[in-house]
């Protein structure tokens, strides 16, 4: 399986993003500069984290306007895997493919530390390999990521069960404690913890390690089926 | 030459964390009779005069000056000198 990177100018997660899908997971992976994206013969996107444009005027509103945008929105409805972490989930926010926006943090801090998450669906390509309601921990490292939506939209979110992780304790004042959401389709997911950072025990966690696992998974069955 | 004046504004029910401090520091001052402080943007542009100049605005602030999602925007357009 190949994973493409994308690489925005003030991105400083994607070295770790690309470790994990590289090293610790053992697939194909690229760092892709945006300007020379060419994303065809990639299986799955990756945006990492980071402070994309120095988070001029938003958080991800820049990068949701440069080129590559469009092959990501190509990709996602050619229905390959999409995870943005971080300023990634940011990045996908602004661009549209997931609903809801992000303000800073409700105490106004950056905060970086290990969250316990709840796993609210494990039927996604992205959590098979968690179990419905587990509890996993994953650090989280950001300023603005207090997620918003209106209250139709997040009504939506639950009856659609697109609300895929939750903070077992709400960090930064997110509505529904919401810490990572999928597309209706299932394919895109943002979340703002960084699965990317807890791939081996020796960091800490592993957690984050069976989020990449289960996109590999989901990949390697639809493609025996394919064959 | 236009001149356009953007004022981009948090939408009523979206918290305020940083106009919540802000205001929070005036009482300290003790300016006591403050009752709300909402922080928002403003923004000059200036552009080539075109037909349709208003709905060219409303598509810039609608696809990136502003999120639709949390913020509200309004604008003058003036003569650029």
């Amino acid at each position: 399986m190949k994973f493409a990177v994308i690489v925005f100018p003030g991105s400083n997660c994607d070295r770790d993003m690309y470790f994990a899908a590289k090293d610790q997971l053992g697939e194909e992976a690229d760092l892709v500069w945006y300007k020379e994206a060419n994303l065809a013969n990639y299986d799955a996107i990756l945006l990492p984290g980071g402070f994309s444009y120095g988070d001029y005027l938003r958080s991800g509103a820049i990068a949701s306007t440069s080129n590559v945008v469009e092959q990501i929105r190509q990709a996602a409805e050619a229905g390959k895997p999409v995870l943005g972490v971080c300023n990634g989930f940011q990045i996908l926010l602004e661009m549209g493919l997931l609903p809801g926006a992000m303000l800073p943090n409700e105490k106004l801090k950056f905060m970086c530390h290990y969250e316990t998450l709840n796993v609210e669906n494990a039927d996604t390509i992205f959590t098979k390999h968690y179990e419905q309601q587990e509890k996993i921990e994953i650090p989280i490292a950001h300023g603005d990521g207090n997620y918003f939506c209106d209250e139709e939209t997040l009504q939506q979110l639950r009856e659609n069960n697109q609300i895929v992780f939750t903070y077992e304790e709400n960090p930064n004042g997110s509505v529904g404690n919401i810490a990572g959401i999928v597309n209706e389709k299932g394919n895109v997911l943002g979340m703002m913890p960084h699965p990317e950072r807890a791939v081996e025990a020796l960091l800490g966690h592993d957690d984050g390690l069976r989020l990449f696992q289960s996109i590999l998974t989901n990949w390697r069955e639809q493609h025996a089926i394919n064959a | 030459m236009r001149k356009v004046k953007i004022h981009i504004t948090l939408k009523e029910g979206v918290l305020d964390p940083q106009g919540k401090a802000v205001q929070n520091s005036l009482k300290s001052l003790e300016y006591n009779n403050v009752q709300e402080v909402r922080v928002g943007k403003y923004m000059e542009v200036l552009v080539e005069d075109t037909e349709n100049i208003e709905a060219q605005i409303d598509q810039m602030c609608d696809q990136l000056l502003a999120n639709p999602v949390i913020e509200n925007y309004s604008y003058t357009i003036e003569e650029a000198v």
